[in-house]
C-alpha cells in the first residue's frame, strides 16, 4: 500500500556491526538488486527467517561494497507486518551509508522518524499501549531532526539551493504566467532559451552532487563542543587537538567570537569539534551573538568538553555553565596544569560522577588521556554519534538526485517539442524535490512569483 | 409589520451568476425554490467585463455544463465573439473565451429562470436570515415578509456593505449603481459569521461613436465555430471584433501626477484588491519600467454603443480618467458613458464553510459566489451550482456532492477556499490545479456527466449524447490498437510530408498517433478514417495517445492523492483530545475540521508529523472500539448462558 522504506537501524559509531532495514512490498525486490548470496542461494524464493551470507554489490558499477548477512522476514510475521529485509554489515559510517544509498537508488525511500514503529502499529503488530510512545518518538525525532536540518543548512549549501530554487521558480512563473494570461504581452520563453536555462540549472545540481560539496559541509562525527569561561584555554585545546594553530588565541578575554568547527579523528572516532565563544555575561553585541550561538550548540551536542582554568579555579560563572549543560554528556577538563595551582584537588572532589582530566593545552600534556576517555565513552555506549546529520545528509543528496532526474526529463521532452504546460509538471517536481531540503512548497510561492514578476491584469 | 409569506424547500438570496445556477440546480431536481433579488432587472448581471471563459475559467464553465448547469448554454446563446486561447500550447491549458452581449445574457437567463417549473422569482431585499437552534428556518425581507425554508443559500455578491469609490468621492452602493445591502451584513455578523473586506474595480465604459478604430488593431473572433456546452444548439454565430491599443508615456505621466488623488494611495480604500486585476495606477507604479500597457476595447453588446476598456480599471477621479484615456491612440476624443470605480465590500471568511459550502455553524445555511471571497462570474456560478446541489441533498438528508482536486477545477476552487482561505479576491488559475493534464476543458463531460446524472441534473437527451460519444471513443481506441498501417510507398510519402519518419514495417495505428506530427488530418490523407468520426471524438483519442506518458504520470499522482483523501476524518470532533499534536495544528484542525487526511495535510500549519500522529490516533480509536465491542459481545454471551 505504501512506499518501501529504508533506514540504518543501528546506532551510528564505530560499532562492529550495523544494520540497514528495508520494509515494504518492494523490500525483496530491492534486496535482490543489491545482494548476491554465496553459492547462488535462492533466498528470495525461500520462506525467510534465515541468515544468508553474501555480498552487497553496486548493481551499476559491480563494485563489492561489503560482506554481509541478510535476513528476510516475510509479511505479516515481521516487525512492521510488511516484508522486511535486514542487512547486517560491518559497522562504521562508510558501509552503512553506502548500503543505505544503494537501497535508495533502487527505489526505496528514506524512512521518516518513527516510521517503522508507526507501520508496525498501523498493521496491528504493536499493541495499543505502545501507541503513545510511538507518537513521542515521531514528535521528538521530528523536532531534533528539524533542528539539525536547519543547523546544517546554514551556510553556502542552503544559499545555493535557494538560488537554484529561485531560478526554477522564475522559469515556472514565466511559463505559468503565459499559460494563465494569454493575450498579455508577456515575454514568452522559447524552447532554446528554456533548454539553455535548464542546462545551466542541471550543471549546478550536478556540481552539488559530485563536487563533494555536501560532504564538506556535512561531515559526520561526534558533535563535540568545547565550552568554558573566557580565556580558560578553549582555543588552545582545539589547537592542541588539531596540532596546528587555527583559532585565534590571545590574552584578551572574548577573542573567539565566531564559532570554529573542525573535524578530527581521535582513536578512530571522528570528532566534529567546535570551539565556542567564552560564556560570560556580556554587553558586547558581537560577543553576545557568539554566546547565543554557543547555547544553541550545546543543545545539539553529543559531547561537551568543559574547560576550567586551574589557576582561577571554580567560579560562580562556571556554576552557571554547569546548569546549561546538565543534560549532556560532559568531560571536565582542568587546563593550565603547567602553572602551579592548589585548587585542583578541591575541584576534583566536587565531581565524582563525571570524568575529570588534567591537561596543559599549551604544552600538549594529557591529550592522550583525553583521547582515551572519549574512545571509552563512545565504545562504552555512553556517547553515541547521532544519526540525524547523516540521515539529513543522505536525504538531501537523494533530493538532489531526484531534481537531477526531473531536469533531465524536461530537457529531453523539451527537445521532443512537448508543450510547456506539460514540461511544467516536471519543472514543478524538480522545484519540490529541492523543497524537501529547504522545507518549502511550490503552490503559493509560484502564484506570488507570477504576480511579482509579471504585469498582469484586465 | 412582519407577516408569514410562504414556505419553500430552498430560498436563494441573490440572483447573480451564483444565485442563478443555485436556483436551477434546486428546481430542476423538483424542489420548490424561491429566488429573492433586490432588483430583478439585474439577474445574471455582468458588472465588469463582458467576457466569459479564459484559462481555468473556461474549464469551470464546461464543468458546470457537464453537471447540468446553465452558464455554458447561456454563453453560447449570447456570445458575440469566441476565441480559443493557448492554441500553441498543450491541451490542458487551451481555453475558450467568449465576448457576450451582456444585456441579452441577462434577459435570456431571466427567461430561463422564469420558465423553470417550481422556481419563484421575487424582487425583495432580504434583511435577515432566520436561525433557530443552530438551524436555518428562513428569511425576512425589508417589507416584513417571512419566508420559511429548511435550507437557504446566500449569494449576495459584492452588495454587503458595498461602498463605491471614485477618486475623492465615495458613497454606499452595490455594483453598477445598485442598492447596497447593509442590514444583511450586520445580521450575518450577529449570527457569528466572520467577515473580511475586499476591494475590486472596473474600468470606464465609453461611447463607440467617439472612438477612432483605425488607430487600433482589430481582434476578430475565430473563424471556426466554438461552443462551451457539450450539447450546444448553436450552429452559426454573428461575431463582432474587439480592438487593441496601448497606453504610452504621456498616459503614465498623467496618472503619476495624480497618484495622490487615488483612494488606494491616499488610504481611503482599506480593502484588499486582487493582484491579477490591478488598477492602471498600480501597474504603472509596480512595473515602472514598462513603457506601455495593452488596452483592449470590447463591445458590451449588440444593442448598445457602450464599450468596455479592458486594462484601464482605476479609482482615480473622473476628470483624471478623461485626461489619461484621451492620450491613448484612438481615444483622443473619447466620451465616457460610465466612469471607472472601485468597490469595497464585505465577504465571509470561507474557511467557515464545509466543502459542501454549508456553514459549519448553522445547519442548512449555504453561501456561494463572490460573498465567499472569490472574483469572477465563472467562479461564482461554479459555487452556486454546488451550493444548489448540496442544499438539495441536505433537505433530502443525502450526502453532499464534493468534487475533489482530482475530479474538477470546481474541486480545486472549493478546496482552496475552505481549506486555506484566501488573502485576496480568489481567482482560479490553471497553475492552482495539481492534475492539470487530467482536468482539461475538452474532457469535462467525460469527468463529470455521470456525476451530474446521479444527482439528477443531467437529462435523458444529454445523457444519451454523452454515452454515444463515449462509445465512439472506446471503439476508436480499440480499433487503433489492433489496426496496422502496411508499408507502402504512398503511405510513407504522406508520412514524410507530414514531417515524420517513414515506417519500415507494418505499424500499429496507435503508435503512429503517438508521434507529435501525426494527427487525424494525416490519418485522413492515409485514408484511415473509414466512418465519419466526430471532431470531439478525434480530439479525445488523439490527446489520450499523444500524451499517454504524462497522463499515466498524473494518474499515478492521483492514486497517491486519493489514498490520503479516502482516509476520513469527519468523525473527529475535537482535536484537543489527540495528544501529540502541536498546538498550532490542533487549533487549525479544529477550525477547518477537514473531511480527510489529505485535506488536513493541505492546511498550512499542519506538518507531516501531525499527520502521522492523527493516523496513529485513528488506529488507536479503531482498536479501542473493537475491544469494547468484543467486551460487550462476551458479556452478552455470558448473560445468555446464565
Amino acid at each position: 500500500m505504501e512506499n518501501t522504506i529504508t533506514a540504518i537501524a543501528t546506532p551510528l559509531g564505530e560499532g562492529s556491526i550495523g544494520i540497514v532495514r528495508i520494509s515494504g512490498n518492494q523490500a525483496i525486490a530491492v534486496g535482490q538488486k543489491i545482494f548476491k548470496a554465496k553459492y547462488n542461494h535462492q533466498w528470495a524464493q525461500g520462506a525467510g527467517f534465515k541468515l544468508v551470507y553474501g555480498h552487497i554489490i553496486n548493481p551499476q558499477t559491480k563494485e563489492i561494497i561489503d560482506e554481509v548477512l541478510l535476513s528476510l522476514m516475510r509479511r505479516p510475521k515481521s516487525f512492521t507486518g510488511e516484508d522486511i529485509i535486514e542487512i547486517n554489515c560491518h559497522g562504521g559510517l562508510l558501509p552503512l551509508r553506502k548500503i543505505l544509498e544503494l537501497t535508495l537508488n533502487q527505489g526505496a525511500v528514506l524512512a521518516e522518524p518513527g516510521e517503522f514503529s508507526k507501520r508496525a502499529f498501523l498493521n496491528g503488530r504493536l499493541d495499543l499501549a505502545q501507541a503513545e510512545s510511538i507518537i513521542d518518538i515521531i514528535k521528538s525525532k521530528t523536532d531534533t531532526g528539524l533542528k539539525i536540518a536547519t543547523a546544517q543548512l546554514q551556510g553556502n549549501l542552503s544559499a545555493k539551493i535557494r538560488d537554484i530554487q529561485n531560478d526554477i521558480a522564475g522559469l515556472l512563473a514565466q511559463i505559468e504566467a503565459n499559460l494563465d494570461f494569454p493575450e498579455h504581452d508577456l515575454a514568452e520563453i522559447s524552447s532554446q532559451q528554456l533548454a539553455g536555462k535548464l542546462k545551466a540549472i542541471l550543471s549546478e545540481i550536478n556540481e552539488l552532487i559530485t563536487g563533494a560539496e555536501i560532504g564538506k559541509i556535512y561531515r559526520d562525527g561526534l558533535r563535540t563542543v568545547i565550552i568554558g569561561r573566557p580565556n580558560v584555554g578553549k582555543s588552545s585545546l582545539l589547537n592542541a587537538l588539531l596540532k596546528e594553530d587555527r583559532a585565534i588565541v590571545t590574552e584578551v578575554p572574548g577573542t573567539t567570537r565566531d564559532v570554529i568547527t573542525e573535524i578530527i579523528n581521535r582513536g578512530g572516532i571522528p570528532l566534529k569539534i567546535t570551539d565556542t565563544a567564552g560564556l560570560r555575561k556580556t554587553e558586547n553585541i558581537v560577543e553576545k551573538m557568539g554566546v547565543e550561538r554557543t547555547k544553541e550548540l550545546i543543545k545539539q551536542a553529543d559531547l561537551i568538553l568543559f574547560v576550567l582554568d586551574v589557576v582561577t579555579g571554580w567560579t560562580k560563572e562556571d556554576l552557571e555553565i554547569m546548569k546549561l549543560i546538565k543534560n549532556t554528556k560532559v568531560i571536565l577538563i582542568l587546563n593550565k596544569i603547567d602553572l602551579h595551582s592548589d585548587k585542583i584537588k578541591a575541584i576534583k572532589s566536587k565531581f565524582t560522577n563525571i570524568p575529570v582530566l588534567e591537561i596543559s593545552a599549551l604544552h600538549r600534556k594529557g591529550l592522550g588521556d583525553l583521547e582515551q576517555q572519549i574512545t571509552a565513552l563512545v565504545l562504552g555506549g555512553q556517547v553515541g554519534i547521532s544519526a540525524e546529520p547523516l540521515i539529513t545528509n543522505i536525504r538531501h543528496k537523494q533530493a538532489l538526485e531526484k531534481t537531477k532526474k526531473h531536469l533531465e526529463t524536461i530537457i529531453k521532452d523539451n527537445e521532443n517539442k512537448i508543450p510547456e504546460d506539460l514540461l511544467a509538471i516536471d519543472i514543478k517536481d524538480s522545484w519540490e524535490s529541492l523543497g524537501e531540503i529547504t522545507g518549502t512548497t511550490v503552490s503559493e510561492d509560484l502564484i506570488d512569483r507570477i504576480f511579482k514578476d509579471f504585469c498582469i491584469g484586465k | 409589520m412582519n407577516y408569514y409569506a410562504g414556505k419553500y424547500d430552498v430560498i436563494i438570496v441573490g440572483a447573480g451568476h451564483a444565485g442563478c445556477e443555485a436556483a436551477l440546480a434546486v428546481a430542476r431536481r423538483g424542489y420548490h425554490v424561491l429566488v429573492l433579488s433586490l432588483n430583478l432587472d439585474n439577474i445574471a448581471l455582468m458588472p465588469c467585463n463582458p467576457a466569459i471563459g479564459g484559462p481555468a475559467k473556461s474549464h469551470l464553465v464546461r464543468e458546470i455544463d457537464a453537471l447540468g448547469g446553465e452558464m455554458a448554454l447561456n454563453t453560447d446563446r449570447n456570445a458575440i465573439q469566441m476565441r480559443l486561447l493557448n492554441t500553441n500550447k498543450g491541451p490542458a491549458v487551451q481555453a475558450l473565451r467568449a465576448q457576450c452581449d451582456k444585456k441579452r445574457y441577462q434577459d435570456n437567463m431571466k427567461l430561463i429562470l422564469e420558465g423553470q417549473a417550481k422556481l419563484d422569482l421575487k424582487q425583495l431585499m432580504v434583511e435577515q436570515i432566520n436561525v433557530k437552534n443552530g438551524q436555518v428556518t428562513g428569511v425576512t425581507t425589508h417589507t416584513g415578509a417571512i419566508f420559511n425554508a429548511p435550507a437557504v443559500i446566500i449569494t449576495a455578491g459584492t452588495y454587503l456593505k458595498g461602498r463605491i469609490i471614485l477618486g475623492e468621492m465615495y458613497f454606499d452602493g452595490g455594483p453598477n449603481g445598485q442598492q447596497v445591502a447593509l442590514n444583511l451584513a450586520d445580521n450575518l455578523q450577529e449570527l457569528g459569521i466572520k467577515s473580511t473586506r475586499f476591494k475590486t474595480g472596473t474600468p470606464a465604459r465609453i461611447d463607440s461613436r467617439t472612438v477612432n478604430f483605425s488607430k487600433m488593431t482589430e481582434q476578430p473572433g475565430d473563424q471556426k465555430l466554438h461552443n462551451f456546452s457539450f450539447i450546444s444548439p448553436v450552429t452559426v454565430r454573428k461575431q463582432v471584433s474587439c480592438w487593441l491599443t496601448y497606453t504610452n508615456e504621456q498616459t503614465h505621466a498623467i496618472i503619476k501626477a495624480n497618484l495622490h488623488r487615488s483612494p488606494v494611495y491616499s488610504g481611503t480604500i482599506k480593502g484588499i484588491g486582487p493582484r491579477y486585476c490591478p488598477s492602471i495606477e498600480d501597474k504603472i507604479v509596480r512595473f515602472a519600467d514598462k513603457s506601455r500597457h495593452q488596452v483592449f476595447i470590447e463591445p458590451e453588446g449588440l444593442d448598445t454603443y457602450e464599450l468596455y476598456v479592458q486594462g484601464m480599471s482605476t479609482s482615480l477621479p473622473e476628470e483624471v480618467q478623461y485626461q489619461f484615456l484621451r492620450t491613448i491612440p484612438g481615444l483622443e476624443s473619447v466620451a465616457i458613458i460610465r466612469s471607472a470605480y472601485a468597490i469595497e465590500y464585505d465577504c465571509i471568511i470561507p474557511t467557515q464553510l464545509k466543502p459542501s459550502l454549508e456553514l459549519k455553524g448553522i445547519k442548512g445555511l449555504f453561501t456561494a459566489g463572490q460573498l465567499n471571497g472569490t472574483s469572477g462570474y465563472e467562479e461564482a456560478a461554479a459555487q452556486g451550482l454546488i451550493a444548489g446541489i448540496n442544499a438539495g441533498c441536505y433537505i433530502q438528508n443525502k450526502p453532499p456532492l464534493i468534487l475533489s482536486r482530482a475530479d474538477a477545477y470546481i474541486g480545486v476552487l472549493i478546496d482552496d477556499l475552505v481549506t486555506k482561505g484566501t488573502p485576496e479576491p480568489y481567482r482560479l488559475l490553471t497553475s492552482r490545479a495539481e492534475y492539470r493534464l487530467l482536468l482539461r476543458q475538452d474532457n469535462a463531460d467525460l469527468r463529470l456527466t455521470a456525476k451530474g446524472r446521479a444527482i439528477g441534473l443531467v437529462d435523458d437527451q444529454r445523457w444519451a449524447k454523452f454515452n454515444q460519444k463515449k462509445a465512439l471513443i472506446d471503439q476508436e481506441t480499440q480499433w487503433l490498437s489492433k489496426t496496422f498501417l502496411p508499408v507502402t510507398v504512398a503511405a510513407n510519402e504522406i508520412l514524410t510530408n507530414a514531417g515524420t519518419t517513414a515506417i519500415k514495417q507494418k505499424t500499429r495505428l496507435e503508435l503512429l498517433l503517438k508521434r507529435p506530427e501525426i494527427t487525424y488530418q494525416v490519418f485522413n490523407k492515409l485514408a484511415l478514417i473509414k466512418r465519419e468520426l466526430p471532431v470531439d471524438v478525434q480530439e479525445q483519442v488523439e490527446i489520450q495517445f499523444k500524451y499517454q506518458g504524462y497522463i499515466q504520470k498524473q494518474l499515478a499522482q492521483v492514486a497517491k492523492f486519493k489514498k490520503m483523501e479516502n482516509k476520513r476524518l469527519d468523525k473527529i470532533t475535537d482535536y484537543n483530545q489527540i495528544t501529540g499534536l502541536r498546538n498550532e495544528a490542533k487549533q487549525k484542525l479544529n477550525d477547518i475540521k477537514p473531511l480527510s487526511l489529505g485535506q488536513a495535510a493541505r492546511i498550512s500549519g499542519v506538518s507531516p508529523a501531525d499527520i502521522s500522529v492523527i493516523l496513529i490516533w485513528l488506529e488507536q480509536q479503531r482498536r479501542q472500539e473493537q475491544e469494547k465491542l468484543k467486551g460487550r459481545r462476551q458479556k452478552a454471551e455470558l448473560n445468555m448462558r446464565f
